[in-house]
């Protein structure tokens, strides 16, 4: 692996997919160095996985350039997939295969790469080796498919929502596996709609909607941009909630923003804040549906780029 | 891992057939239990014994001792009592060939139709007029001819062989391909560096791996059961089944070329085999066809694997003689193949 972490590993420019009339990806620009972990972030249907398998030189792309470890797709496909270890959404492994089996015919597939043993090791599954795939939980699976896409000892690592419908130890279990191959110099393109994961294992971020990149930076800047770092969240029953230029004026409060019944208070301080909230509803004989605060996520960020929630279910 | 240790994709996509397939036990009973049992069955019911025997019935509203006596005491009559009322549904359910009304002269109720009617009649009459004092004027000298290979079970196993064949290339190949691909897993393999081209030969590999047992099964059951043998040369019945299984799986190949269910794929298996099971002579001959359809059918590769199977284990023949079908099905593997090929989805 190039020990030149400045390097670039993917890059598009001007990418853009159409299927028919709809444009999936909308002239998309992404650089992602070596050795970083990179995440697409976006609600369903904003062009993360079309995206990603443009990169993965699974589609083809209408317009655009796109380079993987400063190749192309068209004259170096064969050897960039020696070197690429692909995690797909909706890949099911053959059921009636046994995990070691599993990985014995992709680690054949591979010039190069860890043995049998390490990839077991990598993933965990020591104890599960002789078990039949069918029997495996849904996140052994998923440990299973990202050690099959560890097979070639690949140098960039794509992974299209990894841990979605796991539970949260199955999840972390993962990440520790996503850990250990950043260790050793890898480069992750990650798409996901957990804002956890996101901030867990990122460095940098593209909040992506509609086929476009619509903000970039790491997750603690990304956060940063909301003014301040935490989230005031009310709802009022009875009467009407004060005027946002009223609200504006409470201690602490850099913005406010309306989001279905709810009014969204950014603040810095919110045990600055809420104690003159409440006294500014009393005072408008408001009363409460609904008050909660947290702390800042990306979720809040892309709120407040798109005016919509990441998953609306 | 080193490179020389490293194991050969296509060995590791064969073994992969082979575990999907003896994982499965409804595949294993479709291919071997399945063509064994509809030898048996059909073996046994329509078996040609040495001499069956002709059943008569005797109206039981008249009194014939005499008759019955005299049919009873020659070999080859199988006698039994009918009441009047029977003897319309008896002759019609073949339960029995012929019925006597003993008297004088005696009556003689049967269905001209019918060859065994026919033959119970003249073998009746001839009973009865010897016991009556007829005498032969001469005797011939009968010569018994029993050629082997004559009997139905004897016609029917080639066409069971190669309608096995067929069956289970087409639906083994097809399934396999149309369910990888059903689950993503086929994009996924094709997002690796494997050689899309080991894939499909892994296909074939373990197609015709599964052929020997399969083929051996059959044979060898109706050889012990039914005494069924093989004239001509075993290796070229082999070579046939292997080209079969080969043309076969071309068309499976086609089938599942751009399927994407499923449900799909199981429609155009239906509709590439059922015209042949009925045209192609597996249980009874093409030639009960109307003229016009001949060549049509001929050109069925079911038909030349059935027609060349039948000539080298029932004629004897050799390579020769069978240069036509051998052909029929090399130009379908390769016109199968390569149209697959060029249609294949891969994603």
């Amino acid at each position: 692996m190039s020990s030149n972490t400045r390097a670039v590993a993917l890059r598009c420019r001007g990418l853009v997919k159409r299927y028919g009339q709809v444009v999936a990806v909308d002239g998309l620009d992404l650089e992602v160095s070596r050795g970083e972990c990179f995440g697409l972030l976006g609600p369903n249907g904003a062009g993360k996985t079309t995206t990603i398998e443009i990169l993965e030189g699974l589609l083809d792309k209408d317009a655009g350039e796109v380079e993987v470890l400063g190749q192309g797709w068209a004259r170096d496909g064969q050897r960039l997939r020696e070197r690429i270890g692909i995690q797909l959404q909706e890949t099911q492994l053959n059921d009636k295969l046994t995990v070691e089996e599993t990985l014995r015919l992709f680690r054949s597939f591979y010039r190069e790469g860890p043995s049998i043993q390490e990839l077991i090791d990598i993933i965990e599954l020591d104890a599960k080796r002789s078990s039949r795939v069918g029997k495996l939980s849904g996140g052994q699976r998923q440990r299973l498919a990202v050690a099959c896409a560890l097979a070639g000892r690949p140098d960039v690592l794509f992974l299209d929502e990894p841990t979605t419908g796991l539970d949260p130890q199955s999840r972390r279990q993962l990440w520790a596996v996503f850990g250990r191959f950043r260790e050793a110099g890898g480069t992750i393109l990650i798409t996901t709609h957990y804002m956890e994961e996101a901030e867990t294992l990122c460095d940098r971020v593209a909040i992506v909607d509609r086929g476009r990149i619509i903000s970039v930076g790491t997750p603690a800047s990304l956060i940063a941009s909301l003014g301040a770092g935490h989230i005031v969240e009310f709802a009022v029953e009875e009467g009407s909630a004060p005027a946002d230029e009223a609200l504006r004026r409470l201690p602490g409060v850099r913005d406010v923003r309306h989001e279905g019944g709810a009014v969204l208070l950014i603040a810095d301080a919110p045990h600055h804040t809420v104690p003159a909230l409440l006294g500014e509803l009393d005072r408008g004989r408001a009363r409460l549906a609904r008050l909660t605060t947290h702390s800042a996520t990306l979720e809040d960020v892309f709120v407040a780029l798109t005016g919509r929630h990441l998953r609306d279910e | 891992m080193s490179d020389a240790a490293r194991p050969s994709p296509l060995v590791q996509l064969t073994l992969v057939r082979i575990r999907e397939y003896t994982r499965e036990p409804e595949a294993l009973f479709w291919a071997f239990v399945f063509p064994v049992l509809m030898a048996l069955g059909l073996g046994v019911a329509f078996r040609s014994p040495a001499n069956p025997p002709i059943r008569v019935g005797i109206d039981t509203r008249a009194r014939g001792e005499t008759v019955r006596a005299t049919l009873e005491g020659t070999p080859g009559f199988e006698v039994r009592d009918v009441a009047p009322e029977r003897v319309e549904a008896a002759l019609r359910d073949g339960e029995v060939h012929i019925v006597v009304a003993p008297g004088d002269p005696p009556v003689y109720r049967f269905d001209p139709t019918r060859a065994e009617s026919r033959l119970a009649r003249l073998a009746v009459d001839d009973a009865l007029q010897r016991a009556d004092g007829r005498a032969d004027r001469w005797a011939a000298r009968d010569e018994r001819v029993v050629s082997p290979g004559s009997r139905y079970i004897d016609w029917l196993v080639p066409g069971l062989l190669g309608m096995n064949i067929m069956a289970t290339s087409l639906w083994g190949v097809s399934f396999s391909i149309v369910q990888t691909r059903v689950r993503k897993l086929l994009k996924r393999l094709v997002a690796t560096p494997m050689r899309r081209g080991d894939f499909l030969a892994s296909q074939l590999v373990g197609r015709l791996i599964f052929l020997v047992p399969e083929t051996a099964t059959l044979l060898v059951f109706s050889w012990l059961v039914f005494g069924v043998r093989i004239r001509g040369s075993l290796g070229l019945v082999a070579a046939l089944c292997v080209l079969g299984a080969v043309s076969s799986a071309g068309l499976a190949l086609l089938v599942a070329a751009r399927a994407k269910t499923v449900e799909a794929v199981s429609g155009l298996l239906n509709l590439v085999m059922l015209p042949m099971w009925v045209l192609s002579g597996v249980f009874f001959s093409s030639a009960n066809f109307p003229a016009a359809m001949q060549p049509f059918i001929k050109a069925l590769p079911l038909t030349a694997m059935n027609d060349a199977v039948r000539a080298v284990m029932l004629e004897g023949a050799s390579l020769g003689g069978i240069t036509l079908e051998a052909g029929i099905l090399i130009a379908w593997a390769v016109a199968s193949f390569g149209l697959a090929l060029r249609l294949f989805r891969w994603l």
